[in-house]
């Protein structure tokens, strides 16, 4: 079973649609031990940093996720729930950088690029040794965000450039996590859940 | 790596039909919404627009319902406007399995409504729909309300200015003059808001030949919506992606798998 943590952020019906797809069960839970003892479980994600981290914090997520990590179950962050991940971000606080859930070392910051939010599809470029990407290394996938990673962190990365380039996703053993929406980025999208879904 | 054009497909809805008319007026029915969101979808549609013109409660009921069934078998970003007043209508459409949601009418009336739903839901769900018309405004663009059927006296540019510092993620520029008249998009409007705002821009209203796409990016759009040209099969989705592709404009081409 895979579960969405539901931490109030997001439309999380069609993420329950998308991951649905892979075949497995899907739930979309708050509940501790649903979302500690599922195969899978998924970190979603829209607004900004801050709101993000506090919806999270008000469920235990960041518990939650570091507990699953040292039990070797699988998380993947999505958008804003991949931001989280990191150790701190910029978002609307420039000087004084939010802390973030940490699992990875790095800041997420504003990104330099004539037009923002970065909306729309853009390609990715993967590490060899990537998994997830595995037969959609050349499609596109819909992004929305302003913010992102900068510096590779985990053991593989996928790059993306608008204005300047940034981490797409990162594959670091049992955490991975997209900036883009998989649920969003049609038939590669659902390729890409089956992906992780098999992988986990 | 570059950020593609999306091409967006809109759906006017009213009691559960797909409507077209010409300037917002003779509207006539074009199909079944989630039959042709789903067929866009296949065609490889980047993004998909509801605009729900119900003028009744039970009107926008069906149009939840719409989004609904849509969301459940279609996997890319859905915006829906059309009739919203507040974060409540906002929190409804995105439970609903909406992405985005555009404002318009609501905006002009109370700005704040902008801040209060990017606050709580991001600015990334927002889109501000501007229906602007040539008029003698300061920049010759004015806004209307309620389907272009009322002018405002408000400035087009000034107000794209004033909703993006609000909060807004997008902005979707239909022109009213240009509407379902298959005669090109507004070029000089979109020249003109494109020197306003770094927010992406969505040109509407007016696309006819595959020529007017091109012409639309080449003037500052980030993203091309149409609706007549689909819905009537002038052109297919696929056709004006490989038209701008063949012209070197950056499109998400359908790979078959």
């Amino acid at each position: 079973m895979i579960a969405i943590l539901d931490y109030g952020s997001g439309n999380l019906r069609s993420a329950e649609r998308a991951f649905a797809t892979s075949g497995l069960d899907v739930v979309v839970t708050s509940d501790r031990d649903v979302a500690l003892n599922a195969k899978g479980l998924v970190v979603p994600g829209v607004g900004a940093f801050a709101a993000c981290m506090n919806g999270l914090n008000a469920v235990g997520g960041a518990e939650i996720i570091r507990e699953r990590i040292t039990n070797e179950r699988p998380v993947l962050g999505i958008c804003i729930g991949m931001q989280i991940l990191f150790s701190h971000g910029t978002e609307h606080s420039e000087n004084a950088p939010l802390a973030g859930v940490g699992i990875w070392d790095g800041e997420v910051s504003l990104l330099e690029a004539p037009i923002l939010p970065h909306m729309g599809w853009n390609s990715v470029e993967s590490d060899a040794q990537t998994v997830l990407f595995q037969g959609i290394e050349n499609e596109s996938f819909y992004f929305v965000h302003s913010y992102a990673a900068k510096k590779a962190v985990g053991k593989a990365q996928s790059w993306t450039k608008h204005g300047e380039k940034f981490v797409s996703a990162v594959e670091d053993g049992y955490v991975s996590a997209t900036q883009f929406h998989p649920e969003k980025s049609g038939d590669a999208g659902l390729a890409f859940i089956k992906n992780w879904t098999k992988s986990i | 790596m570059t950020l593609s054009v999306r091409i967006i497909a809109c759906l006017d809805v009213t009691d559960g039909r797909v409507v077209k008319g010409v300037n917002f007026t003779n509207l006539v029915d074009a199909g079944d919404p989630v039959e042709m969101a789903a067929l866009y979808g296949t065609e490889g549609v980047d993004e998909l627009t509801f605009l729900d013109i119900s003028a009744s409660v039970i009107g926008r009921e069906t149009t939840l319902d719409v989004v609904r069934r849509t969301a459940e078998q279609v996997f890319i970003p859905l915006t829906v406007g059309g009739g919203i007043r507040s974060v409540e209508d906002v929190d409804r459409l995105l439970r609903a399995g909406a992405d985005k949601v555009s404002i318009n009418t609501a905006a002009i009336e109370r700005p704040e409504l902008i801040a209060e739903i990017a606050d709580k839901f991001g600015s990334q769900v927002l889109v501000l729909s501007v229906d602007a018309r040539r008029a003698r405004t300061e920049s010759g663009f004015e806004v209307t309300t309620h389907g272009g059927r009322e002018g405002t006296g408000i400035d087009a540019l000034a107000w794209t200015e004033k909703a993006c510092a609000l909060g807004v993620g997008e902005i979707l520029l239909n022109s009213m003059d240009a509407d379902g008249t298959r005669a090109g998009y507004d070029i000089g409007m979109i020249t003109a808001i494109r020197s306003v705002t770094k927010t992406p821009l969505i040109a509407s209203g007016g696309a006819g030949a595959l020529e007017d796409f091109a012409a639309a990016i080449d003037a500052g759009a980030d993203a091309l919506l149409a609706a007549s040209v689909f819905h009537f099969g002038i052109h297919r989705i696929g056709d004006v992606k490989t038209y701008l592709n063949t012209h070197n404009y950056p499109v998400r081409m359908s790979v078959t798998r």
